[in-house]
């Protein structure tokens, strides 16, 4: 009502009356704002996991497992501590590179190029999921860390390992298939029946910057603390 | 350039009727047939949950006649009646049900932005039904952790369904969250992006605010409880130690070490403040669409009425502590999480004096609906008067774990939201069925169960003080528990029966108004929201023939002076009947 405008400072009511009006909140497609609404609940689900991991990991009485000795991979000569997280983050990171040339090639409807850089988009994905096996795989079988307990240290650093990088890692595995859906759909000429619109690129590629973007913290907290 | 909205769009208006009848009412991707498939089941497990409620009470009124109510299965009912109530039916059917058939009538929509998305999430949901009450069939019987979940005792040997009911639990919890998410981005997304024109957001009746504002609280506080039951899970199946310290349970070590139970306490108190919010804003903006239509008179201070949701909505994620006073914690958390648990006293009771003045030389029709709205205000007030209580920490500490806390959030959030509930079931009833219910059935009903219900719980505010503690399967004999209190059990257990048998008015009132009601009027309300402009009742496929409503007004022009009939519908131009200044929008 007119007596709570009043007190608003000058032009903030305008604000909030431009955001309310009319029809639509935002100027963007359904799917782009159901996109974005999702991702902010996944972003706590994220959050959720990685505070718990900080909590578990400041509970437990047992020693931390130093991770740039865990994670080191030797090619021959003296171990490199993290190198394959490195490449595996180059990848991802990568991969966000050629998603937004898909998403610019997708509205100049170039869809030959969209169609070949959201593939190399979903290669890389599969790549760094197969890296990622690659690295349960030496964890679990020459290690010996189990989801229960491991020879290093506290058992909270299995646990949070997997449940944390296996959540991710299904979350980058569906995206995969999702690039690949939405690839074929763009090569088939699909979008092109519903009048050539493709901002689908643009929000199956929203959520793959943020597949990559949850790697940069998981990465940040696991490996490098 | 001219910017063409969404709904607007060649390819959106077009839309194909369902022709079979599976299509049309099983695997239907209409919002007012997944609305009702929500509430049925809703319902029916509410009803489950109402049973379960009658076992504890007779075993508390009546200790140890019952040879079928064992100390195991007594916190088995006591659990899954929480956990049952709490969330698949409250919070499925405020949002699921209502939110599902009102958000796209009241904003003039054809539909939910993405109808089969908005589909799969009732199947989904059933499925999370289904798996919750196979956990009745386990070997073991459901889990009787009590409907918190906390660990260690939740998954530790001793708790009854340790085996499988608590497994069960918790996936379906998390496939609860799975089907919540996929209904709630539609919710919040036709809400923000597929209104009719000139439905801005400050002209949306108040129950889409509600239920808009709890969608967004259950999609940011439902992932704390997802990660809590994958975590506990895994501590479960495979011997992870999350929640799970070091402990000796039976003379023998367990495995686990070193985890955090006191985790689990906050993320499910981060997921479980704002549950109380996502069941009780979508009942505040349906009461108050019920007492503005039923008292013909505009809702008082809209726009406070709005802000105060979205304030208390905000609120709600910073208080989940004062459910841990109990817990230990340092104390200058105590005074921040008591401190902002009273600052939301503040929105809240802005809220209940706007109610109280809507209904001040209001034309108030005690018609069923009204009754239960203004039912709904006493009981809430009591139930917030008390939660000011437990919001301290010192006058929490005694309290809590008694009666009291128990009489407090049933009276807040069983209670409240449930009168809630049935007024809006018999206020919207004819625009869903499109026949009238009994309204003398109904009076009944509501009597019965006001009066039963204060009868309950009441009581049991007297038994808190005195220090009974809840939870407990018998009292046995106690110097604190003068015998008075244990009659005071034995008549609350007798309401209990009367109100739960009261419930049963209401389903022959269904039941009669659907063989033999009246048939409704498309507005016997005589309401100025969008659903009852409607060209069909009730409503087609699609909702408004061929062209989406037009709206002119707010949604509560009642009693507009100089007017042959006491409201102007939404959709009156304004060259009709002029929009005046108190309208929403100043600059018209």
């Amino acid at each position: 009502m007119s007596a709570s405008g009043e007190v608003l400072p000058e032009g903030t009511k305008g604000v909030v009356q431009d955001f309310a009006s009319d029809k639509q909140a935002f100027h963007v497609p359904w799917g782009k704002a159901m996109m974005w609404i999702f991702l902010l609940s996944d972003t706590f689900i994220f959050s959720c996991f990685l505070v718990s991991y900080m909590t578990v990991r400041i509970s437990t009485a047992d020693p931390w497992p130093v991770v740039s000795d865990v994670f080191a991979l030797s090619f021959g000569g003296d171990p490199i501590p993290l190198i394959l997280i490195a490449i595996m983050t180059f990848v991802l990171i990568t991969s966000s590179g050629t998603m937004a040339m898909a998403v610019n090639m997708g509205y100049r409807k170039d869809r030959k190029k969209t169609f070949w850089l959201m593939v190399a988009t979903a290669a890389l994905g599969a790549t760094f999921v197969g890296m990622q096996a690659f690295e349960w795989t030496k964890l679990i079988v020459d290690e010996g860390v189990r989801p229960w307990g491991n020879p290093m240290g506290a058992a909270q650093f299995g646990s949070s390992f997997f449940m944390i990088t296996g959540f991710h890692g299904l979350h980058v595995s569906a995206g995969v298939i999702y690039l690949l859906v939405v690839a074929f759909r763009v090569k088939n000429g699909f979008y092109e029946k519903r009048g050539g619109n493709y901002e689908i690129v643009e929000i199956a590629g929203l959520y793959w910057h943020f597949v990559d973007l949850v790697w940069v913290f998981i990465f940040a907290f696991f490996y490098l603390w | 350039m001219a910017y063409v909205a969404i709904a607007d769009r060649d390819h959106e208006i077009e839309h194909h009727d369902p022709q079979t009848f599976i299509t049309k009412y099983i695997w239907s991707q209409d919002h007012k047939v997944i609305a009702i498939q929500y509430g049925l089941t809703a319902i029916f497990v509410g009803l489950v949950a109402l049973c379960l409620s009658v076992m504890m009470r007779l075993q508390l009124g009546f200790p140890d006649s019952f040879s079928f109510i064992t100390p195991e299965s007594y916190y088995q009912f006591v659990t899954m009646h929480g956990m049952i109530m709490v969330i698949y039916l409250l919070t499925a059917l405020f949002l699921g049900g209502f939110g599902n058939y009102l958000i796209p009538l009241m904003c003039g929509s054809r539909d939910m932005v993405f109808p089969y998305m908005n589909m799969l999430s009732y199947w989904v949901y059933l499925l999370s039904v289904i798996i919750l009450l196979a956990s009745f069939f386990v070997p073991g019987g459901s889990t009787g952790a009590g409907w918190t979940l906390y660990p260690p005792q939740a998954i530790a040997e001793g708790t009854p369904g340790v085996d499988w009911g608590i497994v069960l639990m918790l996936v379906s919890l998390a496939v609860f969250i799975v089907a919540f998410t996929m209904g709630g981005l539609n919710y919040v997304t036709t809400v923000l992006q597929a209104r009719c024109r000139g439905m801005t957001l400050m002209r949306m009746p108040l129950s889409v605010w509600g239920i808009f504002m709890a969608t967004i609280l259950g999609l940011l506080a439902f992932p704390a409880l997802l990660v809590s039951a994958i975590m506990m899970l895994l501590d479960k199946t495979l011997m992870t130690s999350f929640f799970m310290p070091q402990m000796i349970s039976g003379g023998e070590q367990l495995g686990h070490t070193g985890g955090s139970p006191i985790l689990f306490q906050h993320l499910f108190w981060f997921f479980g403040h704002p549950e109380v919010y996502i069941v009780a804003l979508p009942a505040f903006g349906i009461v108050s669409d019920l007492l503005a239509t039923h008292a013909r008179k505009n809702i008082f201070g809209y726009r406070m009425m709005v802000w105060a949701i979205l304030a208390i909505g905000g609120l709600s994620f910073i208080v989940w502590a004062h459910h841990m006073y109990v817990s230990g914690m340092n104390p200058y958390f105590g005074f921040f999480f008591a401190t902002t648990t009273l600052i939301i006293a503040v929105p809240t009771a802005l809220k209940v004096y706007n109610w109280v003045l809507t209904l001040w030389q209001g034309n108030i029709h005690l018609r069923v609906p009204m009754l239960f709205a203004i039912g709904f205000i006493f009981t809430f007030i009591h139930g917030g008067l008390t939660g000011i209580f437990l919001g301290n920490v010192v006058v929490d500490l005694p309290l809590s774990d008694t009666y009291f806390v128990v009489a407090h959030f049933h009276m807040v959030m069983g209670v409240s939201p449930v009168l809630v509930v049935f007024g809006a079931i018999y206020h919207w009833w004819p625009k869903i069925t499109g026949r009238m219910y009994s309204e003398r059935l109904g009076r009944w009903h509501f009597w019965l169960t006001f009066l039963g219900t204060y009868s309950i719980y009441l009581p049991m505010h007297y038994l808190g003080f005195l220090g009974v503690p809840r939870r407990y399967f018998a009292m046995g004999d106690t110097e604190f528990m003068p015998q008075s209190a244990h009659d005071l059990n034995t008549a609350i257990t007798i309401s209990a029966i009367i109100v739960a048998l009261t419930q049963i008015l209401f389903f022959i009132n269904v039941i009669w108004s659907l063989k033999y009601g009246k048939k409704a009027d498309p507005n016997p309300w005589g309401a100025t929201t969008l659903e009852w402009q409607t060209p069909d009742t009730p409503p087609k496929h699609g909702n408004w023939g061929h062209e989406l409503p037009e709206v002119h007004r707010w949604a509560y022009d009642y009693s507009v002076p100089g007017q042959d009939q006491d409201f102007v519908p939404q959709t009156v131009p304004a060259s009709e009947v002029p929009v005046g200044r108190q309208h929403g929008v100043k600059h018209e």
